[in-house]
């Protein structure tokens, strides 16, 4: 049999990790990425890693409080299993991290030290520093590097994929890819092929996410047949710096070292903010919610500071929106420690943020949602069956998605320092499922297959890039993209309506139509980096209609999903009598609205755009309940859902039943 | 304030050809910086005396300074385009922002360069943790957080090329391996279970184009944008790679 080889495509967290354990098991690999795997969008990562440790046990804390955390804060969307797996294999995957290297904060005794992030009350974030990202790729970076000098691994750089190859009997052979330098293109014979490529930030023009994250990966691959799942749960991060060319992360850990987020009571006080009285500030977050304070969950924070500045009009400044995230008040030690992201800050604002509030505003961060991938639950443990070839395998046999370009893991909100866990145990459980793919191949080895597969396949992509350079008309790409993102920013972010996703759609089919006639500025055959980006927002495109789509079908409120018309109203009667009644009502209209809408999204690529049909959530290990976060006034909900005895109220009682 | 920006640019369409200036006149925008200045030429291809030409080629990612991307000469100093902020540069420079490839590297196009023979010296000098396997074999050794404060700062870098570019003993007439991996060198020596591949690190370091060929200019250190100690490194590695040769010469 000929020698079996695995194409992994994406070099960040995800894609790094399950290369280095595909090579430890004897597994050759082309990695695929369109730039030096060292300069993923992994390294924007900057506050930590979550994971139970000996030390937040001995304070309570368990795997499955790190579990329940998760779902709580992803409104019960995701399915439990993966989760749980997850949950359960952080502390070992943050002990491998240890080993290769990462330089984590320690301790005076030595030990790692940890954070506290949103959406839990332990601190159980490992950090390096406020550059945790760059601190883990590096190291997964370092062992691939290993991998090559001892011919396992074989890196693709500066390569662009196209697409992947699917046989006749509809399984995935390899991909298509493309040289960005030379341009020419080529095909990877592959008996299993894994897609680590990231999020689709570029899709809002301006976002926390790098220049690469087109979404343009995604979009050839569900273009090819791969479903999409969850596209409209799009995360928008409370904390982000504007700018003209993106917008940059101010990491929550600012807030988890103890950072504080407010406006002044006086609306646009021009006054100098250390000089502004306490009880003239309004800490709106602490305020509303006595028990997480400044960490609720992103989804929350951000509705919060998005409510102050537009809806009480308290913005800082008139004509830029923004609120205050306060370090002044910090210790050297603690500015120390997130030495990364103050730099930022000061380079990029000059101002210090030391002696300084910053000013903030939320900005799209992350993709909830992505392409559709299977599971297969291990019954005993309620995880993973660990090496099943349903793992992260799409619809398309033989492909397989993992890191933020799947949906699997968290549900309407990603909880802060959860995606990089998220990656990198993807990326390590990923490489037992491609063994016994391997080894398990239907229809033979991609060797066996004819070789007129793969020269259609080349053929049709190079037909594909010479239409798009040839094609003949007005439009300038660089203009169609912004003005997608406007749209996409003003419908499909923070607050959501139908009457303006209605007209998303619809701004979206023009721009459609105009990408027809769109026309590249440089029609040439080497770097030619205006295909590249024109090539992506053909995506982008594709993948803004999935979002839309989504978002438009779903009439409720769930994470980052908030539809006002929607909201089932709060109880807020004075008399307790009626209140009760009020929260009685509200616990029963809940209940009304998962039967309705607990289920994942699914589009599916046609011709006439994307297909939305849904699929239910496994929600078997913790019951859903109303996620309140203790908000101040909710309580009367907590106490009257417990009394009902539908279930996950009391966190604690399924584990000590186990 | 002038609302347009005189934007110079070296290019070169490819590796095999000469290379020439193009002037740009780009619409001042607040707080912009040098990458939107190249977002806006791309969108926009058209010199400042009104001549159409392609888009200018070059590298960006993260545009926060992390990804070392986007490294290019501006005003004469190597450099990220995304933390190049315009305002600051018009301060030195008012009249003309000027932008060209590295020197140092292959140009690809444009201000695109290969930097491949900076990830190439980082495979020569070992530069990772030789670890058994990947399986859960517990965490790592305890470190102390003096230890960790020294090993944060030299874990930073970008390999993103300014202290090469900076330095006068790195050209292509030259074999020396340069600031960044002799750095990277010094950071897995200094780690406990790194430290079992040292004295191979070590021989490449005291070899042909190793740390005898610094010409202690400490141009390296200046440039860095993470402020990494580089001539700390080069230090330390003079002095152990001293001690290794002298272990040679006694056979051990």
């Amino acid at each position: 049999m000929a020698e079996q080889h695995v194409v992994v495509v994406g070099g960040g967290l995800a894609g790094l990790a399950a290369t280095m354990r595909l090579a430890e098991a004897g597994i050759h690999v082309y990695l695929i990425s369109m730039v030096p795997v060292k300069r993923s969008h992994s390294v924007c990562a900057q506050g930590g890693i979550n994971s139970v440790s000996q030390l937040t046990r001995q304070q309570g804390d368990s795997e499955w409080k790190h579990f329940d955390d998760t779902v709580y804060g992803g409104d019960f969307l995701q399915h439990q299993p993966p989760v749980k797996e997850m949950c359960d294999w952080a502390p070992r995957v943050i002990d491998l991290l240890d080993r290769l290297g990462v330089p984590f904060n320690r301790t005076p005794e030595g030990f790692r030290d940890q954070r506290r992030f949103g959406g839990t009350l332990y601190k159980r974030t490992a950090f390096a520093g406020a550059t945790t990202g760059q601190q883990l790729i590096y190291a997964l970076d370092e062992q691939v590097r290993r991998w090559e000098t001892e011919g396992l691994v074989q890196k693709f750089e500066y390569w662009e994929f196209l697409g992947p190859i699917v046989d006749a009997n509809g399984q995935c052979r390899g991909v298509v890819a493309q040289d960005m330098f030379a341009m020419t293109i080529r095909s990877f014979a592959a008996d299993a092929v894994i897609l680590a490529t990231g999020g689709c930030g570029l899709v809002y023009g301006r976002s926390t996410m790098s220049m690469i994250c087109t979404g343009g990966a995604v979009g050839r691959a569900f273009r090819a047949g791969v479903k999409y799942a969850n596209g409209e749960f799009i995360q928008v991060h409370p904390t982000a710096i504007p700018g003209t060319d993106k917008l940059r992360l101010m990491s929550e850990s600012a807030r988890g070292e103890g950072g504080r987020v407010w406006v002044p009571r006086k609306p646009q006080d021009d006054r100098d903010p250390n000089s502004i009285p306490e009880a003239e500030r309004f800490y709106f977050l602490e305020e509303r919610y006595p028990t997480y304070g400044n960490l609720v969950p992103r989804d929350i924070a951000t509705r919060e500071i998005f409510d102050v500045c537009v809806n009480l009009g308290l913005s800082v400044e008139k004509d830029r929106l923004c609120a205050y995230l306060d370090l002044t008040h910090l210790s050297d030690d603690t500015h120390r420690k997130l030495e990364g992201i103050l730099e930022i800050y000061e380079k990029f604002q000059g101002v210090d943020p030391r002696t300084v509030p910053m000013k903030v505003f939320p900005a799209v961060h992350y993709s909830m949602g992505g392409l559709w991938v299977d599971y297969e639950r291990n019954d005993d443990t309620g995880g993973l069956v660990i090496g099943s070839t349903r793992n992260h395998q799409s619809n398309v046999p033989g492909l397989f998605v993992i890191g933020e370009a799947d949906y699997q893991f968290h549900g309407a909100n990603r909880l802060g320092a959860n995606s990089l866990l998220s990656c990198i145990f993807t990326g390590l459980i990923v490489a037992p499922t491609v063994k016994n793919r391997l080894a398990s191949l239907e229809h033979g080895t991609a060797g066996d297959q004819n070789v007129s597969l793969y020269d259609g396949a080349v053929k049709t992509n190079q037909a594909r890039c010479d239409a798009l350079i040839s094609n003949e008309g007005d439009e300038n790409p660089y203009t169609l993209h912004q003005e997608l993102g406007e749209v996409m920013t003003r419908s499909a972010t923070v607050v959501r309506d139908n009457k303006d996703l209605e007209a998303a759609l619809a701004k979206i089919g023009e721009l459609d139509d105009r990408y027809t006639r769109v026309r590249m500025s440089d029609k040439g055959d080497w770097t030619n980096q205006n295909l590249s980006f024109t090539r992506a927002l053909g995506d982008m495109l594709c993948i803004a209609r999935v979002i839309v789509k989504g978002a438009l079908l779903r009439d409720e409120c769930r994470g980052a999903h908030y539809k006002p018309e929607f909201q089932i109203p709060p109880p807020d009667a004075d008399e307790p009598g009626e209140l009760r009644k009020q929260a009685e009502s509200w616990c029963e209209a809940f209940k009304k609205k998962n039967d309705k809408w607990l289920k994942t999204t699914i589009a599916e690529h046609t011709s006439d755009g994307p297909v939305i049909s849904y699929e239910a959530v496994d929600t078997s290990l913790i019951p859903p309940r109303p996620r309140t976060y203790g908000l101040k006034g909710a309580e009367i909900i907590e106490e009257v859902w417990r009394e009902m005895g539908t279930g996950g109220g009391v966190r604690a009682k399924k584990e000590s039943a186990k | 304030m002038a609302n347009k920006i005189n934007v110079k640019v070296l290019r070169q369409p490819d590796p095999h050809s000469g290379s020439h200036w193009e002037t740009f006149g780009v619409p001042y925008e607040d707080g912009m910086n040098v990458t939107t200045i190249l977002q806006r030429i791309a969108a926009n291809p058209v010199t400042a005396d009104h001549q159409p030409t392609t888009p200018v080629a070059y590298d960006a990612s993260c545009l926060e300074e992390v990804c070392g991307a986007c490294t290019m000469v501006i005003n004469g100093t190597v450099r990220q385009a995304c933390s190049a902020l315009v305002d600051q540069l018009m301060e030195d420079s008012p009249n003309v922002i000027e932008v060209r490839p590295m020197t140092k590297f292959a140009v690809v196009r444009d201000l695109v360069v290969d930097r491949r023979p900076m990830f190439e010296a980082l495979k020569r000098v070992k530069a990772w943790v030789r670890v058994d396997g990947y399986h859960d074999l517990g965490p790592g050794r305890r470190v102390l957080a003096s230890e960790q404060e020294a090993a944060y700062p030299l874990s930073r870098c970008m390999t993103c090329g300014c202290c090469v570019e900076a330095c006068p003993q790195f050209h292509d007439k030259s074999p020396f391996i340069g600031p960044a991996a002799i750095s990277q060198a010094m950071f897995f020596n200094a780690h406990p279970t790194g430290r079992v591949d040292e004295s191979d690190r070590l021989e490449v370091l005291s070899g042909f184009g190793g740390i005898a060929d610094c010409g202690n200019s400490q141009n390296c250190v200046k440039v860095c944008p993470k402020d990494i100690p580089l001539t700390d490194s080069i230090a330390q590695a003079g002095r152990d790679t001293t001690i290794h040769k002298i272990k040679q010469w006694f056979g051990r």
